[in-house]
């Protein structure tokens, strides 16, 4: 049985990929994820606000009350070699990379134009095997019309794609006036996949204390449709790897999104609520289903129900929105 | 050789040479040598090595006394070890330096010469400390430049091996520690070629060792004591020569010629000035001035040993031809018979004369004067008078120079106007705010200027007394000639001014030469400037005719992500309109500068500076002043005409900056300062402030009770007085059962004196149902509310205070009703400790006498000029009183037993009374109930009424008891003081004081570190955290005081955190005050010293609270004899891990960001400390049964 895969040019033995979350937080906790059987590892974000607000937050803090009352001209120890956000991340890249025999891949997270990118390069020096792009915009606005921030995405993109060796992957969200418009304007600016969807987590009220608070809820099975969906759409079309994320908890999940012409699927929400051992056993699962259908390779399903390669295309498009309402009323 | 210069301050002078020649540094930290330890524990940390490629161990401990101590234990165990220190912390070392020379041993400690504690505390300058050490058998070596300071410390590091003689090495406080000066430096060869192997070998074979026993420290008796005292004899003889052979040695090396005397001047002089210490250099300035200028013939002998003195070396110095000789102390010694130099010289002079070993053509006048006292300005126009002086017939002895002495008339008089001008030097002047980085600035200025170009540079700074909203002049000399100039500039080529503001506080413009230069940091651009200036500045400006740039430093800020930190701009400005160097050269420094400053910082942070120093000279303007039109703006009076005079008169002037000018005359004689003076000066430091919305009020009193400068304040009234009140004073009606439907409900801000920490605008649980982000407190700026407000403020005050016999004080919202006694003070805007203090004030201040240990709270609490300590309507207040640091629990139990004694001589003299008082009211008086408002009440009307009584009687018991007739009524003592002051250094007294059973409250105001001094470790220091001294996160577990307390069974004791349990810290309060016994508060009080946003700091008090790590408490034995438990809980087990506490805080997030893996193994290890307390909590509040539920 062949599970392996190709994605952005590397191999992997399989193609269940733990996507950027907690569990690589800890270089043991990315050796475990590789024991339970992962063929890669995202490595969890470095954050733009991290890199550019971080040392400026110490700064201030560290600074604040100094040279205005003569008996306390400062409250700190003169410290100079701090490991920012950024130090800290590029260092765990490097253990990780140390410990374990799998690829892994960094991860960014920004939006705008600066300083953060060259982190790109850093990371890519700390070892890591690949680089996921994630841009996590929230366009607020309203002069900002749909072109500036499709123009955020594809200039990121190059500029992080500048001296560096690596491949990249783009995660995006599924919020595009023209998916399959922007996803190939990645491809020309240079992605080497396209990362689909990230899930964005939504804000929440607080009616007790008339607050709005951060809310994460982990994903449920039946988010990975949209994902599930665009890739059958794009594959063949976008001529660059495809990562499936979000909703995905199962082997089936896996098989499913495999056919629609995802390279690997990541997983998270699964894990994080069920173990890492939940790897080994969609893998096994995989593997036995894989049997007793009679699949040999990955490679040999990978976009096998994907838009090109269904009997109806029109089931990715207005006419399955038709069929499904149809099909309600039948109900 | 090369001969590097550097451009550093005194203490990091002597710090660099007492790191390089020790292995054992132990400090407690005292200002002004707090930096030395500092510096020392820095390199350390960061693995810097002695001469002997060892890396030396620094040690903080718990007193200075206990720094002594251990400098003794290193020294006999033959150690090279070294101390800083000064003023009251060099007095606790006393015991131990008679130890310490009495053994003759080796050792230099390094003094930043400060006042000492007397009528009041001073953090300044003078030698009060030094010469209080005098008879020690230390020797005594004088620094007078921070050059000196280099070389003389390894000077006495030499000496010090050499001859077996302790040395103290010091230099004035501020004036030399704080100065910073061009310098060579001394490399390290050369200290490696100063100090003989030999020596240290010798030092090393007296130590105290098992494997060659001796004992030493022996008790000795009448027969052999006074011989044994004799022995040290020689060493004092031969240690000024073995003093001035390390001198020649220097010399050697350096080319620097000292000599145990130095004289500088006229070989012929005929009037001779006789000191030691900074005062040296200005005197040596007006010499040469009046001997180019005037061709007088003066001289000075500058004093470098002054312990042993060798009358040898100094007469040698004297010329021939002197007529007359000014001895000068920066010492006073009431009742003696002259300062201590000035005994010195007569002695030395008349016994050399009479012994015939001194030839003088004339038997010289001698007379002694004061001067320099807490850093008072020594300038060359005294230096003048002085010799003026010494021409007389009969100069005035015993003189004081630089005051107006106009009680006893000791002083001389001196030519204000005077001035020493030198042509090729640049004297340049900057206001600016403490927060606005000025300062920083500025010492980056001088190093860009020393390092970069071969002129001379000098820099020191003034800060005012305030912690919030401080103010802060920087004065800085460069020129091509080295500087002597030792005191502040009196006319400057360049004045700043960095916030636009202060120009209503000072008159910096006096200053300012003819044509110089005034750079303005203004939100107006250069053609409307000259219409919001004060007319007085704009008047100064034309008619100096002074090139005026301005510049909009804070759109800058805004611009380049710098905020308010101006320094980069600022310091950008300056270069390019003040002509030090070219402009681009000067850019190419500033940045590189930026570079070495913050590139650990991170590069966002050296972009955002680089960005501003371009935007800065983008945006810098210069204003054409012909043609500009003066504006009317005229300056608002100092105080309000409504202050009480000596507010009016005296204060005011220091809030002026005028202080200088308050004569003797002004000044109380020993120390008693009226209370209530915070109120007159309106300070108008807030940007933002408070803004009450009556519609969303839910009348809670939260922002009231958070409020540390209570600039909050509620009151409930009769609602007829609204019909006078301003148009826009606001009001609703008082919501509770408690009020009647006629009570109206008001709070109001005192604008002016809001610091604007938003406290209360995070903390009002109230949200406004429109639009949520709007409470019932709103922050908006003060300036356009400031005239309206301070009509309401003053129309509030006027209304009536609550009557206390029907104040629900067990309640938050009823006991914000009650008058702050405590407001306005000095504290950082949104400072942890003082919501405590004021709750105090609150709820006991019109009884309370309160003793206050040294640190934060005596200096927000009791700093001149005007101090927050309150009183009310009938004049009764908080009566405050600070003694030293290390003895407050003594100094307040002090007051618990002479109130008691008082109180037991009035009943004793009530009873001899009965007959004509009346037994049945002498019974109600003695046995009165007093645990309530309504209680004290009466009882005060019973005592005024025994009063009017007794003043009938008139015969000896009643004129007796008069006099002690008030201390019947219930007086709450109330100890107060930080963590360092009650972990630390006063631990020993707290001990003694709950164990003696006395009804005495003591606050530890617990910040986890030594606030007031910079933040230094303290016992309750968190572990994991870093502090200065645990730079690599404390690894030992906080000491849990509270426990400690809690084990002598008779304590009431509670952990508080107002922000976290506001009713619960009443409560505290209210039972620890009624419980007739010791009590112990210990109060979580967060500080800037935590890197926290201090506007969100409740936020962190929740969290300690919420992670278990500050456990919320009461324990009160009174609950023993009701068979309850003592010990409640107020507080459950953990909701959040000791890491999300942790690090909200940079305190402990910085660890994380140095050392990864340590701070992980340290927040391990903190979880478990907390796990563990919680458990030994838990344990303890189930133990015995019931709980006190």
């Amino acid at each position: 049985m062949d599970l392996s895969t190709n994605y952005m040019g590397i191999r992997l033995k399989n193609p269940i990929v733990p996507s950027a979350s907690p569990l690589s937080k800890s270089v043991d906790s990315v050796k475990r994820l590789e024991d339970a059987g992962a063929s890669a590892v995202v490595v969890y974000s470095l954050f733009e606000e991290q890199i550019t607000h971080e040392s400026n937050e110490l700064d201030h803090y560290l600074s604040y009350g100094t040279e205005s009352y003569a008996e306390s001209l400062s409250y700190f120890p003169h410290i100079e070699d701090f490991n920012y956000g950024p130090d800290e991340y590029l260092e765990h890249i490097r253990k990780i990379k140390k410990s374990v025999d799998i690829p892994i891949f960094g991860s960014l997270n920004g939006f705008s134009s600066g300083g953060w990118m060259k982190y790109a390069k850093l990371i890519e020096e700390a070892g890591a095997n690949g680089l996921e792009l994630n841009v996590y915009y929230i366009p607020t606005d309203i002069e900002a019309d749909s072109s500036k921030v499709e123009e955020i995405y594809v200039r990121d993109l190059i500029e992080v794609k500048q001296n560096l060796n690596i491949p990249v992957a783009m995660k995006l969200s599924p919020f595009f006036s023209s998916l399959p418009n922007i996803a190939k304007r990645l491809e020309i600016a240079g992605a080497d996949a396209l990362v689909l969807f990230n899930r964005f987590y939504q804000p929440d009220f607080d009616l007790n204390n008339l607050e709005v608070v951060p809310n994460l809820e982990l994903s449920s099975n039946w988010e990975m449709r949209l994902p599930l969906r665009w890739i059958a759409l794009l594959y063949g079309k976008i001529n660059t790897s495809f990562a499936a994320t979000t909703g995905i908890h199962t082997h089936l999940d896996v098989l499913k999104m495999l056919m629609a012409g995802a390279d690997v699927t990541q997983l998270c929400s699964e894990l994080l609520h069920n173990g890492i051992k939940r790897i080994t056993e969609i893998i096994r699962s995989l593997e036995i289903w894989m049997l007793e259908n009679e699949y040999n390779s990955v490679h040999q399903m990978k976009g096998s129900m994907s838009q090109k390669s269904v009997a109806d295309p029109s089931a990715f498009e207005r006419a399955n929105y038709m069929k499904a309402l149809n099909t309600y009323k039948q109900m | 050789m090369i001969r590097k210069k550097v451009t550093i301050d005194g203490n990091e002078a002597a710090a660099i040479i007492a790191h390089k020649t020790n292995e054992v540094i132990a400090i407690y930290p005292i200002t002004p040598s707090s930096p030395m330890g500092e510096l020392s524990d820095t390199w350390s940390s960061l693995g810097q090595k002695n001469i002997w490629d060892n890396v030396p161990t620094v040690i903080e401990m718990q007193s200075e006394g206990g720094a002594a101590g251990a400098v003794h234990g290193a020294l006999q165990s033959g150690s090279l070890t070294t101390t800083f220190t000064a003023s009251q912390g060099l007095l606790l070392m006393i015991p131990n330096m008679y130890k310490i020379a009495g053994e003759l041993t080796s050792t230099v400690f390094h003094v930043t010469a400060r006042s000492l504690s007397a009528q009041a505390l001073s953090i300044f300058g003078d030698h009060s400390d030094v010469m209080a050490t005098r008879q020690t058998g230390f020797a005594m070596l004088c620094s007078n430049s921070v050059q000196e300071v280099m070389d003389f410390a390894l000077i006495s590091q030499k000496a010090t091996l050499e001859s077996r003689i302790p040395f103290m090495h010091f230099f004035d406080g501020f004036r030399t520690s704080h100065e910073v000066m061009k310098i060579e430096s001394i490399p390290e060869e050369v200290i490696k070629a100063m100090i003989d192997p030999e020596f240290v070998k010798q030092h090393r074979k007296r130590a105290l060792t098992p494997d060659n026993p001796f004992i030493r420290g022996t008790a000795q008796n009448p027969d052999v004591y006074f011989q044994g005292r004799e022995t040290v004899n020689k060493y004092y003889n031969a240690c000024p020569g073995i003093t001035q052979n390390a001198m020649d040695k220097l010399h050697e090396f350096t080319g620097r010629k000292y000599s145990l005397f130095d004289y500088y001047g006229d070989p012929e002089a005929e009037r001779v000035i006789v000191m030691m210490g900074s005062g040296s250099e200005t005197v040596e300035e007006t010499i040469d001035y009046l001997k180019n200028n005037f061709n007088e013939k003066t001289g000075l002998i500058k004093v470098r040993l002054y312990r042993p003195f060798s009358t040898e070396h100094f007469i040698n110095k004297i010329p021939k031809t002197v007529k007359s000789i000014a001895v000068l102390d920066r010492t006073k010694e009431p009742g003696s018979l002259g300062e201590p130099l000035y005994l010195d010289v007569v002695t030395a002079v008349y016994e050399s004369i009479e012994r015939k070993k001194l030839a003088l053509n004339q038997f010289p006048k001698i007379i002694g004067g004061r001067y320099g006292l807490s850093s008072k300005e020594f300038t060359p126009a005294m230096v003048k008078s002085i010799f003026d002086e010494l021409k007389k017939n009969e100069p005035k002895n015993h003189f004081t120079i630089g005051i107006n002495d106009d009680v006893t008339y000791t002083s001389l008089d001196f030519d204000k106007s005077f001035e020493i001008k030198h042509e090729a030097q640049t004297n340049c002047m900057f206001y600016g705010l403490g927060s606005d980085g000025t300062v920083g600035a500025n010492k980056n200025s001088i190093k860009i200027i020393g390092e970069e170009t071969d002129n001379f540079a000098q820099g020191y700074f003034v800060y005012d007394s305030k912690k919030s909203g401080s103010t802060t002049v920087s004065h800085l000399r460069f020129g091509k000639k080295p500087i002597k100039s030792i005191y502040l500039i009196q006319t400057a080529d360049f004045v700043a001014c960095h916030q636009f503001t202060l120009l209503e506080k000072f008159d910096m413009l006096k200053n300012i030469k003819k044509g110089g230069i005034f750079l303005l940091n203004s939100p107006y651009g250069k053609d409307e400037i000259f219409s919001k200036l004060p007319e007085k500045t704009g008047r100064q400006i034309k008619e100096k005719e002074l090139n005026f740039y301005v510049i909009d430093a804070y759109s800058v800020g805004k611009q380049t992500g710098m905020g308010s930190k101006l320094n980069t701009i600022m310091q950008t400005c300056f270069f390019a309109i003040s002509g030090i160097m070219p402009q681009d050269e000067a850019i190419g420094h500033i940045k590189n500068y930026i570079k070495k400053t913050y590139s650990s910082k991170g590069e966002e942070v050296v972009a955002k500076n680089f960005l501003a120093v371009d935007k800065a000279i983008e945006n810098l303007h210069k204003v054409d002043i012909e043609k500009a039109i003066l504006g009317n703006i005229q300056l608002p009076p100092v105080v309000s005409p409504k202050a009480p005079e000596y507010v009016r008169t005296t204060l005011s002037k220091i809030i002026e900056g005028l202080g200088d000018e308050v004569s003797v005359s002004q000044m109380p004689v020993d120390g008693t300062f009226p209370s209530a003076t915070a109120q007159w000066e309106k300070r108008n430091i807030a940007l933002e402030v408070p803004v009450w919305d009556p519609d969303v009020c839910i009348q809670c009193g939260k922002c009231a009770i958070i409020c540390p400068h209570a600039s909050i304040r509620i009151k409930a009234y009769d609602e007829d007085l609204i019909k006078t009140a301003p148009p826009s004073f606001k009001w609703m009606r008082a919501k509770g059962k408690e009020f009647d439907e006629k009570t109206a409900y008001t709070i109001q801000v005192a604008v002016e004196d809001c610091t604007g920490c938003s406290l209360c605008y995070e903390i009002c649980p109230a949200k406004n149902k429109k639009e949520v982000k709007l409470k019932a407190l709103n922050m908006a700026a003060q300036a356009s509310l400031r005239k309206k407000e301070r009509e309401n403020w003053d129309y509030f005050l006027s209304l009536p205070e609550v009557d206390r016999r029907n104040a629900h004080v067990s309640t938050v919202k009823g006991s914000q009703l009650l008058q702050p006694l405590f407001e306005f003070s000095g504290a950082c805007s949104g400072c942890g400790e003082t919501p405590y203090i004021k709750l105090v004030s609150q709820l006991f201040g019109d009884r309370a006498i309160i003793a206050n240990a040294t640190g934060c709270s005596s200096i927000y609490g009791g700093n001149l000029p005007t101090t927050p300590w309150a009183v009310n309507k009938e004049n009764r207040g908080p009566a405050w009183s600070n003694s030293l640091f290390e003895d407050n629990s003594e100094f307040g139990l002090g007051m618990r037993l002479s109130i008691d004694k008082h109180r037991e001589n009035a009943a004793e003299l009530l009873k001899k009374l009965s007959t004509e008082l009346g037994e049945k009211f002498v019974i109600e008086i003695i046995n009165a109930d007093q645990s309530d408002e309504a209680g004290i009440y009466e009882q005060r009307e019973r005592v005024r009424i025994l009063k009017e009584k007794l003043l009938d009687i008139k015969n000896e018991n009643s004129n007796l008891l008069l006099t002690i007739a008030d201390y019947l009524v219930k007086k709450s003592v109330w100890i107060i003081g930080g963590d360092g002051w009650a972990y630390d250094i006063g631990f020993g007294g707290l001990d003694h004081v709950i164990a003696s059973g006395k009804n005495v409250n003591i606050l530890v105001l617990d910040t986890e570190v030594y606030s007031n001094t910079g933040g230094q470790m303290s016992k309750a220091t968190g572990l994991g955290a870093v502090a200065k001294f645990a730079s690599s996160g404390k690894s030992t577990s906080k000491k849990d005081l509270g426990l400690m307390a809690i084990n002598y069974g008779n304590v009431y004791v509670a952990k508080v955190a107002m922000g976290a349990n506001d009713t619960q810290t009443l409560r505290a309060f209210l039972e620890a005050e009624s419980y007739d016994g010791p009590s112990l508060i210990i109060a979580y009080s967060h500080c800037i010293a935590h890197g926290i946003n201090m506007a969100k700091a409740i936020d962190n008090q929740k969290a300690a609270v919420d992670s278990a790590y500050w456990i919320l408490y009461r324990f009160d034995p009174r609950n023993l004899e009701k068979g309850l438990n003592p010990l409640k809980l107020d507080s459950g087990a953990a909701k959040i891990k000791f890491k999300d506490y942790a690090y909200k805080e940079n305190r402990y997030k910085m660890l994380k960001m140095l050392m990864p893996e340590h701070a992980s193994e340290l927040m391990k290890k903190a979880q478990e400390a907390v796990n563990e307390q919680w458990k030994k909590y838990e344990q303890l509040a189930k133990e015995n049964g019931k709980s006190s539920d």
